[in-house]
């Protein structure tokens, strides 16, 4: 069975109900249970036209439990067998779902649990397993997101930031379960590109092409991190860097930056060195000043201190690193980076083990650990 | 390849670009172990069956709550006995050690959430430690709340 097609049907399909005049929240539900059955019936049975398969079985299941909450209410069910004409296509639905899912109303966790079922088309059982919390507590986050949702009218203008920023947060979270939410990210992403000629949504998507192109070097046998330095460039994805480079380039061109783009301009600066001695660190730089101003961010000033580092040497990434807050994740970490290279040794190895001990995830303090024990071990006589 | 495209005007979309996001937490119980008590509290068995039963119902509301605010992972509790177990090298079978009586800490159980912050987790901690006691007063217990470390974001650099 096509499982992407049937996926990309869901926005259109809630849409269509949602025109005929079903509340988004029912709408939703009834359109999940119908694609739950597709996944069941479909490999044995596919239908000729599935999007009608899923409008036709989708429209049942509301009008059933229309029906049986009209009833318990004591009112009766008004709903329009047929949608109205308008102007309103599918790409209009899909977007304007992209906007509901992501409303600023909603806390970040939410959004991206909605966004991966209403617009993503994943069942609650996948998007479950993604985040390794059972399914009932998934399903119950979904409708209270949903609860908080009703009353806000679908067909007003949406904030594209928080859309952006929450298919950032889903490209972030990896992958767990059968479904690799990086790669659902970039689907999402791209889908949106094609609905909203933005540059910082091209921004996006060139950013999570030009991160996602170095996944298999990321990480060594038995999920051991790898260093991009380290990192085995001969593995990188070069086409998908070159997607990513030339969506940027687009972008940029249309001198509206903003800190996607920005972003992406320095992943890309490092995909396009052949070696890491190579890498223009000089202009990484630059552009850390450019993702600075825009957004006044304490971690992108650490993650500067890197580059200057890199560009000027250990002495000027210290300085860098004056006025930034050493309460920031990663402080210690880049600390001791920057101490190893300046020959602070001593410094270096504790600084390296404390960051270990502040490390957010497994594969971070492993790599940080054995940081530690290199560098202690140089000091041995 | 790479050319550098001086921008003229800028937007700028959202604020910080930062793994922000559910995280887990440990909330874990124990008989005995952590700060003094800040109540002092009977054991368990030495309460009437009624409060027994408030105890027991306290702590599946919270659960069942936690649920519903689409927050809940988990919860399990363990028994007070059981024992320490070590490698004693090659073909010889493992050591084992305990159960101890006295020992300082002993954990009884825990439940793993779900949250936004680190702040509600320790609101949530808080909330479970007025499980009720004897005379249905809040037990006061201590409740040590640890993060769980997480994967590593997909953007590292």
């Amino acid at each position: 069975m096509n499982e992407p097609l049937l996926r990309e049907l869901v926005p259109a399909v809630i849409g269509v109900l949602v025109r005929r005049g079903a509340d988004f929240a029912s709408a939703e539900d009834a359109v999940q249970e119908a694609l739950i059955r597709a996944l069941d019936t479909w490999p044995a049975d596919p239908p000729r036209d599935p999007r009608a398969w899923l409008v036709a079985v989708a429209w049942r299941r509301f009008l059933d439990a229309a029906r049986a909450d009209a009833s318990r209410r004591g009112r009766e069910l008004v709903v329009e067998a047929e949608p109205p004409a308008g102007p309103a296509s599918a790409d209009d639905d899909t977007l304007r779902l992209y906007f509901l899912c992501a409303h600023p109303s909603l806390p970040p966790s939410s959004a991206v649990a909605l966004t991966l079922r209403a617009v993503g088309g994943l069942t609650t059982r996948q998007i479950a397993a993604a985040h390794l919390v059972p399914e009932a507590t998934m399903a119950q986050r979904i409708s209270r997101a949903k609860r908080r949702l009703a009353g806000v009218p679908l067909d007003r203008p949406g904030d594209l930031g928080t859309v952006l920023r929450v298919l950032y947060l889903v490209f972030n979270e990896g992958y767990g379960g059968d479904v690799d939410l990086a790669t659902e990210a970039i689907r999402l992403a791209r889908q949106l590109a094609t609905l909203a000629d933005e540059p910082e949504v091209a921004g996006l998507l060139a950013l999570m092409l030009l991160h996602h192109a170095r996944r298999a070097s990321r990480t060594g046998p038995g999920g051991r991190l790898v260093p991009l330095a380290e990192q085995d460039r001969s593995r990188w994805d070069t086409r998908m860097i070159a997607e990513g480079v030339e969506i940027l380039q687009t972008a940029l061109a249309r001198d509206r930056l903003g800190e996607y783009q920005a972003q992406a301009a320095i992943a890309a600066l490092h995909a396009d060195a052949r070696s890491a001695a190579e890498t223009d660190w000089v202009q990484i730089v630059e552009w850390y000043d450019e993702l600075l101003r825009l957004t006044g961010s304490p971690v992108v000033r650490l993650n500067r201190a890197v580059a200057v580092g890199e560009a000027d040497g250990p002495q000027a990434g210290l300085a860098a690193l004056a006025g930034v807050d050493p309460a920031l994740p990663r402080y210690a970490a880049v600390t001791a980076h920057l101490r190893e290279r300046a020959g602070d040794l001593e410094r270096a190895a504790e600084l390296y083990a404390e960051a270990s001990r502040a490390a957010a995830s497994v594969p971070e303090r492993d790599h940080l650990t054995r940081q530690a024990a290199r560098v202690r071990q140089l000091l041995r006589p | 390849m790479w050319r550098r495209l001086r921008p003229r005007d800028t937007v700028a979309t959202t604020g910080r670009v930062t793994k922000e996001n559910h995280m887990k937490y440990l909330l874990l119980k124990h008989y005995r172990g952590g700060p003094a008590p800040a109540v002092d509290c009977e054991p368990m068995d030495r309460w009437t069956p009624e409060e027994v039963d408030a105890h027991i119902q306290f702590m599946r509301d919270f659960a069942a709550r936690l649920e519903e605010t689409g927050e809940f992972v988990d919860a399990q509790a363990v028994a007070p006995g059981g024992a320490f177990v070590r490698y004693d090298g090659e073909g010889r079978p493992p050591v084992t050690d305990g159960p101890f009586a006295e020992t300082k800490d002993l954990i009884a159980g825990w439940m793993v959430i779900d949250v936004e912050s680190w702040d509600r987790a320790v609101q949530l901690a808080g909330e479970l430690s007025a499980a009720p006691g004897p005379g249905g007063e809040p037990i006061h217990e201590w409740l040590e709340v640890r993060p769980f470390l997480s994967e590593p974001p997909t953007v590292t650099e």
